[in-house]
């Protein structure tokens, strides 16, 4: 796939929440019961609650879990070698994009940002070692 | 309600058979499930059929009612698809018609065909099992799915590669003589270990194959093979299903896998009987980290102690709980959408004594079948007993 000067197709919630990490306001959803979870949810996957706000993400998060991804799907072949990684930001966690395969590791301290990939120029959550 | 006995199974070798069309693989293994049991295509009273990327493989929707005519059976076809368990599910239901009378003969089984889609367009055809706003659109693929879970797990209880170069190992020596297998190579812990990466930590050798393939298996009510004089000396005494969290990150456990363990317990309960019980299971090894979690899920071992288990010689052949005597997902290969059905099947032969492995065994009384979807947002588990004539 190459880069197109179309982009994706607009996803409500998703899209929302990536204009808002590009303008440095971040956001996620919590409960009542202090459950975080991601756009777009009228109900908390965890506990039913339907009392939903939005609440400033973090400023920075931990690394719990990444791979080095070395064989991608077509969206990303130019990309590999990058790395996904799974983040705790208290609340809620979020799986995101490192470009540069040896940046992070577990327990790296992380902020969110939106990068594009190599690929497609898609928008991507990325996680960017602070 | 009627006991559900296993009257015929039915697989076509797993492999590498881009040009076959699914109706045609699925013809070949339902006739084989048919012929086993003595049961003819019109005494069918209904079809569930697993399958997970039709459209995305072979441009397919509504494969309930083309896999029933490829077969021979003019009744109700039922489509399942919940990613990789897509045919555990349709088990599960299958089970469950015939219990309430509804039918006294069934069809269950499942199909993939993927190697057609190249190793990029099954990658990508696989990846839609996870969330596409929050993990596709990350870069995550599933063999990078499980290497998030591999890394936790190591993280939270400890255990390497190595560990889990023992699982394929062993997969791929019990899958030898299984003429049904995609592999029936030996591999060695290094080879395993010098494999390249696909998803660091996970190699090349810690994933099961891209492949084509099919299954069937004739579920019939305990009357009616009475009534017919069938032989089917197998029933599924237990069914279950969890479900969770479609993304991993939404779950409390990176490491731990809730759906199996309420499939278990419900299972369990089902057939009145516990972990303790099991003489071998059949679990869902897409990968090495899967067959780990599985049995820890399962009940065999405490979360944390399964890693061990294949490198301590626990569920090998001659183990104390031989797992995934078939090869499993790992060597049997793991045609998706059809791998629920071919965990049955290969456990009903291991259980009749008419598998090339059976003579490793020491006469099993109790089976037990994991299969899951995803990064185990869904998960069937069934219990399979040899009944006393």
């Amino acid at each position: 796939m190459s880069r197109d000067d179309t982009e994706a197709p607009r996803e409500d919630g998703f899209d929302d929440l990536l204009d808002a990490v590009e303008e440095g306001a971040g956001y996620y959803l919590s409960c009542a019961n202090g459950h975080g979870s991601l756009p777009p949810r009228r109900v908390c996957p965890h506990c039913g609650s339907q009392d939903l706000s939005e609440e400033p993400l973090p400023d920075s998060g931990t690394i719990e879990t990444f791979t080095v991804v070395r064989v991608a799907t077509p969206q990303f072949a130019d990309d590999a070698p990058y790395v996904t990684a799974v983040a705790d930001f208290g609340e809620v966690r979020l799986t995101g994009f490192v470009a540069d395969p040896t940046a992070v590791e577990v327990g790296t301290t992380v902020g969110v940002g939106v990068g594009r990939t190599e690929t497609t120029g898609d928008r991507v959550l990325t996680l960017d070692p602070r | 309600m009627s006991e559900v006995r296993i009257a015929g199974v039915g697989l076509t070798p797993f492999g590498r058979m881009p040009d076959r069309t699914g109706r045609d693989l699925f013809a070949e293994a339902g006739l084989a499930a048919l012929d086993d049991a003595g049961v003819v295509p019109p005494a069918v009273e209904h079809l569930f059929f697993g399958n997970f990327m039709g459209e995305l493989a072979e441009h397919q929707g509504h494969q309930g009612p083309l896999m029933a005519e490829a077969v021979g059976v003019n009744a109700p076809a039922t489509r399942f698809e919940t990613a990789c368990a897509s045919s555990g599910v349709a088990v599960r239901e299958a089970v469950k018609t015939v219990r309430n009378g509804e039918a006294d003969v069934v069809l269950v089984g499942g199909m993939e065909r993927m190697t057609n889609m190249g190793t990029a367009g099954a990658t990508d055809g696989l990846s839609i099992a996870a969330d596409d706003l929050y993990e596709i659109r990350a870069g995550m693929t599933f063999p990078a799915a499980y290497a998030l879970m591999a890394q936790a797990y190591f993280e939270e209880f400890g255990g390497s590669v190595e560990d889990l170069a023992h699982v394929a190992v062993k997969n791929h020596d019990n899958a030898l003589p299984n003429e049904y297998a995609q592999y029936r190579n030996a591999i060695t812990v290094e080879q395993a270990l010098d494999a390249p990466r696909i998803a660091d930590p996970l190699g090349l050798f810690d994933s099961c194959p891209i492949s084509d393939g099919a299954s069937a298996a004739v579920l019939v009510s305990d009357e009616f093979a009475e009534r017919e004089g069938l032989d089917a000396p197998v029933s599924i005494t237990g069914s279950g299903q969890g479900g969770d969290k479609l993304a991993l990150h939404d779950r409390e456990w990176l490491a731990r896998s809730p759906a199996t363990e309420r499939a278990a317990e419900m299972a369990y309960d089902d057939a009145g009987i516990g972990p303790d019980d099991v003489d071998l299971a059949e679990v869902h090894d897409c990968f090495t980290i899967a067959e780990v979690l599985a049995i820890e899920a399962l009940g065999f071992y405490e979360d944390g102690a399964g890693i061990t288990a294949a490198r301590d010689g626990e569920t090998t052949r001659d183990g104390r709980l031989p797992v995934n005597v078939s090869g499993g997902l790992k060597a049997k290969g793991h045609p998706v959408g059809a791998t629920g059905v071919a965990q049955i099947a290969s456990l009903t032969k291991l259980l009749r004594g008419t598998h090339p492995r059976s003579s490793d065994l020491d006469d099993p009384r109790v089976g037990l079948a994991h299969n899951a979807g995803g990064t185990v947002a869904s998960a069937t588990v069934h219990v399979l007993e040899v009944m006393d004539r």
